[in-house]
């Protein structure tokens, strides 16, 4: 069943999969993880400020995210970008967004939903005497959130946000329906264009396995050796 | 914002020149959901299989099931799909491969088994994880009462498992509603790839969007309270997720 495997075409495509093609599926992985993280982080704190016209519009936001597929949400923002750029920018029409950015857009958006689930349970996992401490400091919330509370948080949460980062570097596929050239992507244009599916699927399948599997092999150590001993 | 709204489109005939654009929406829907139920089934079948042999006393069928989730968790859904739908029926013998390319609804079948075995490694995760939340008193007892292995999961692990892992299964059951959406990339008109269709016909991108969005979160808000309900209905007694109040440090 194997008898007519080209491992020609995949040694041939190797130099597009890889400075084409995975370059943009790591970098749009890791600017769209900053980004979640930053937003996400925002998000957790409207929604722990239990200030009403804060908690609402959070919440209705994640949810929001969390009940529509990411698909679905690609072509949202596919459309909806050049709007929003119009409306930022004043232009007189929409504006056109290249493939780059709106790809970051939308995952950055879809994945603070996430990130910011990780973040508000790594905030509420921290003890009250904590806040109550840093009070009796002296310090004001900003402080208690900035040098104490959050610090803290991030440290428990490392494991879980690096494991979602990897569900984002798997996500990033997804890019494929807007046929941007991610890694991918550029599997399946040589695929299509060589009449080569069977090989160039396989070895994209094969990329993928191996990256996530030492990624994540690396939280499950990460999280054993930075583990606080309580 | 210079763009055309016109929530009368969902009135118009589409090309098939039967149905309405709205029409389209809810069959589109009826595929997403006969998807996701199909396979939310067979993820439940094969997880609990994978998520029982894991917690057996037989390393080798330890091993065997981290290597199942881990293949299964490790390369992106959309991937898999085309693994199923492309390359299987090549490596099959000719004659096999050939009747599964024309067979009817291939991209369903194919959406079914895809999105099936990837839920399944994440349902064997949570049956993993509640069979070994239990206290292992448990498995001891049921065996030294003299059960044999099957026994003891079938009449005492498994019916308790079950019941505490209820909420985390609730939203892995709501990713695969949100998951099967995938399927359009190999041709299922379900329901966001008919609102794309929607969209290339008539150049209302937004409409079509909102409806699908509200579809789904309307579908996320249906199975979120039922399973509200059923989670209040087979709560162990006892546990802290089952207190009267939650309780708060």
């Amino acid at each position: 069943m194997f008898a007519d495997f080209d491992y020609d075409v995949i040694l041939r495509s190797l130099p597009y999969l890889f400075f084409d093609g995975m370059t943009f599926t790591l970098t749009l992985t890791a600017l769209a993880t900053i980004g979640g993280i930053f937003f996400g982080t925002l998000l957790a704190l409207m929604r722990l400020s239990g200030i009403a016209p804060l908690v609402l519009p959070a919440a209705g936001y994640v949810n929001l995210m969390r009940s529509v597929p990411l698909v679905l949400m690609i072509f949202w923002f596919y459309f909806l970008v050049p709007y929003i750029g119009q409306w930022i920018t004043g232009a007189s029409r929409p504006i056109q967004v290249g493939a780059f950015v709106s790809s970051l857009v939308t995952f950055t958006l879809f994945e603070a939903a996430f990130f910011s689930e990780i973040m508000r349970a790594g905030i509420q996992s921290i003890s009250r005497g904590q806040v109550a401490a840093a009070q009796a400091l002296g310090m004001t919330y900003p402080q208690t959130m900035r040098y104490i509370i959050l610090p803290q948080a991030f440290r428990n949460m490392v494991p879980v946000l690096l494991t979602q980062t990897i569900i984002l570097f798997q996500d990033t596929s997804l890019v494929y329906v807007l046929s941007i050239t991610d890694f991918l992507g550029a599997a399946s244009k040589v695929a299509q264009r060589d009449g080569r599916l069977v090989e160039m699927y396989l070895f994209a399948a094969a990329v993928y396995f191996v990256i996530s599997f030492a990624a994540s092999q690396g939280v499950r150590w990460l999280q054993s050796r930075t583990a606080i001993v309580r | 914002m210079n763009y055309n709204w016109n929530w009368s489109v969902f009135f118009e005939t589409s090309p098939d020149g039967v149905h309405t654009y709205f029409a389209t929406l809810i069959l589109g829907t009826g595929w997403t959901l006969a998807t996701a139920l199909c396979a939310w089934c067979l993820a439940l079948v094969f997880g609990s299989i994978v998520g029982v042999i894991r917690t057996t006393p037989h390393p080798w069928l330890v091993r065997l099931g981290n290597a199942y989730v881990e293949l299964f968790r490790d390369i992106p859904l959309l991937v898999q799909m085309f693994l199923w739908y492309f390359v299987l029926p090549e490596l099959l013998p000719a004659d096999l491969g050939d009747w599964l390319k024309q067979l009817p609804n291939a991209s369903f079948y194919t959406a079914v088994v895809a999105l099936g075995f990837y839920t399944s490694a994440r349902v064997a995760e949570q049956v993993r994880a509640g069979i070994q939340s239990l206290a292992g008193g448990q498995r001891m007892a049921a065996l030294a009462l003299g059960l044999t292995l099957p026994q003891a999961y079938g009449y005492v692990l498994l019916p308790l498992a079950y019941r505490v892992i209820l909420p985390p299964l609730t939203s892995e059951f709501l990713n695969v509603i949100k998951n099967s959406a995938v399927a359009l990339t190999i041709g299922l008109m379900e329901l966001t790839a008919r609102a794309r269709a929607m969209q290339e016909l008539t150049f209302q991108v937004f409409e079509a969007f909102t409806a699908a969005t509200v579809i789904y979160i309307v579908i996320n808000m249906a199975v979120t309270f039922a399973m509200r309900w059923v989670e209040r209905r087979v709560a162990v007694p006892g546990l802290i997720g089952t207190a009267p109040q939650a309780v708060s440090h």
